[in-house]
């Protein structure tokens, strides 16, 4: 069962694709797995033949635990599938985390009183939780805050039997967002560059190329937003990775989260795999493709587990500005507010044209802001001159 | 007409899976009150060429802002077509 983010500790197995005998190259999918990010399509890491499927559909797995046997071609079976990418082996099924929440205290009312910080019990009190059951690994057993927050991320791990539709639950998203987001503002000291670019040449070129175009070759002006997006990050490559251990060192590809809105609430920022390599057209089904899949509830590990940046676009019926909050581990978000017509001066003169504001955020643990204004200066350059892109 | 308004229903609950069709008014807008983003909208002006042949310039987005608008739309360009 691979980890499909730090806040998931078990899924549950829905569907196999594959049977014992399939021979499987590295990138296939073989299983879907329900999470709180709806339904996963998860992918092998390695090559092989499968030779024996270990967990039953609609069993709830733990992180690390096998899922299928993979044995190399013409090898005995010996290597568990699928391996997650980035985290450590999965060779052997972890022992279940040792609970650090008690057995529920007996009504019989505790006598002791528990020590505790202000902050833990502060944030016990807005968790509902009871400090008794929590175990304190402070000075002589006093209850810290991380204590609290540890306590309160396993109970919520804990895999609720689902009811009605099978896909997403909305409350566990909600929870996913919060862990990610609390995450990202208790580590990621955030700064912020606001810029005004003028989209008017680009918003002309796109509605050149769509004239010429039936509906489903059209682009929208969102896909020259990320183009130009991913474009200058090859000048300020800083700007594009996955900050986990120290220290940094910016991704070469560039795996561009796309921040997808759910009507029932929620986001989910899938993301567009080695988007360096694609033109504007390529981006364009990409993001069809993505946002199709978000919809139906059908992405795979590796789009929602490998982003090095994220963009979130307000789109037509937004508002002016978004000033974001990084996706942990990752190190910069770019938003984009909705493209508006302004007065802007131009050769002397006050003309109407469409602008967007974009505003970055990035981590300044490993990136400063004049590197930033490079960006956003760049992304503003190759949208002026939309023909480059 | 009521073929035509079950068929863009059909479109729309296909690139929206979420919303069900039972609940959508003919005069909802489908960006402002049904919540389509622009991708959204495209796939469904995609879905509705493929099925009825119609080119849908872009100048005609707006003619498709409401299940009734689109409804209206679609049965004067399929007409105009034979």
């Amino acid at each position: 069962m691979p980890s499909l983010g730090a806040d998931m500790e078990a899924g549950k197995l829905v569907e196999w694709l594959v049977k014992p005998g399939d021979r499987v190259k590295k990138g296939d999918v073989v299983a879907v797995v329900e999470t709180q990010k709806g339904a996963i399509e998860i992918e092998t890491f390695e090559a092989g033949e499968i030779t024996e499927l270990i967990a039953e559909v609609g069993q709830t797995q733990p992180v690390g635990a096998p899922l299928a046997r993979l044995g190399a071609e013409g090898e005995a079976p010996s290597i568990p599938v699928p391996a997650p990418a980035p985290a450590p082996a999965v060779a052997k099924t972890p022992a279940p985390p040792q609970p650090v929440v008690k057995a529920p205290a007996p009504p019989s009312a505790p006598t002791g009183v528990t020590l505790a910080s202000p902050a833990a019990r502060a944030r016990a009190a807005e968790l509902g939780l009871v400090l008794e059951n929590v175990a304190g690994s402070g000075p002589g057993g006093a209850v810290l805050l991380a204590d609290v927050e540890q306590t309160a991320a396993q109970s919520q791990a804990k895999p609720p039997e689902r009811q009605g539709k099978a896909g997403l639950d909305m409350a566990e998203m909600r929870r996913a967002i919060a862990a990610a987001m609390r995450r990202s503002k208790r580590e990621i000291p955030h700064y912020y560059l606001t810029h005004e670019i003028d989209l008017q040449a680009a918003q002309d070129r796109v509605a050149a190329i769509n004239a010429a175009r039936m509906p489903d070759q059209r682009i929208l002006l969102a896909a020259l937003l990320v183009r130009a997006t991913v474009l200058a990050l090859a000048k300020v490559p800083d700007l594009n990775g996955r900050f986990e251990a120290g220290p940094y060192t910016p991704s070469a590809a560039v795996h561009c989260g796309l921040a997808i809105a759910l009507r029932g609430g929620g986001l989910i920022a899938p993301a567009i795999l080695d988007a360096q390599t694609l033109g504007v057209d390529a981006i364009m089904a990409a993001m069809r493709d993505l946002v199709a899949r978000t919809r139906s509830g059908r992405l795979r590990n590796s789009e929602i587990t490998q982003g090095t940046i994220t963009i979130s676009s307000l789109g037509e019926t937004g508002v002016d500005a978004l000033t974001g909050v990084i996706y942990p581990p990752q190190v910069a978000l770019v938003g984009f507010g909705t493209p508006r017509l302004k007065p802007v001066v131009r050769d002397s003169t006050v003309q109407a044209r469409v602008c967007v504001t974009a505003t970055l955020a990035a981590d300044h643990r490993v990136s400063d802001g004049r590197r930033g204004a490079q960006f956003l200066a760049e992304v503003a350059r190759l949208l002026e001159e939309p023909e480059a892109l | 007409m009521t073929d035509l308004r079950a068929a863009f229903l059909e479109e729309l609950t296909s690139v929206a899976p979420d919303l069900d069709a039972a609940t959508i008014g003919d005069d909802d807008h489908l960006q402002d009150d049904l919540g389509l983003d622009s991708m959204d909208f495209l796939n469904l002006v995609a879905g509705l060429h493929r099925r009825f042949g119609l080119p849908i310039p872009e100048a005609d987005y707006p003619h498709l802002a409401t299940v009734r608008k689109a409804a209206v739309y679609l049965a004067e360009n399929l007409a105009d077509q034979r």
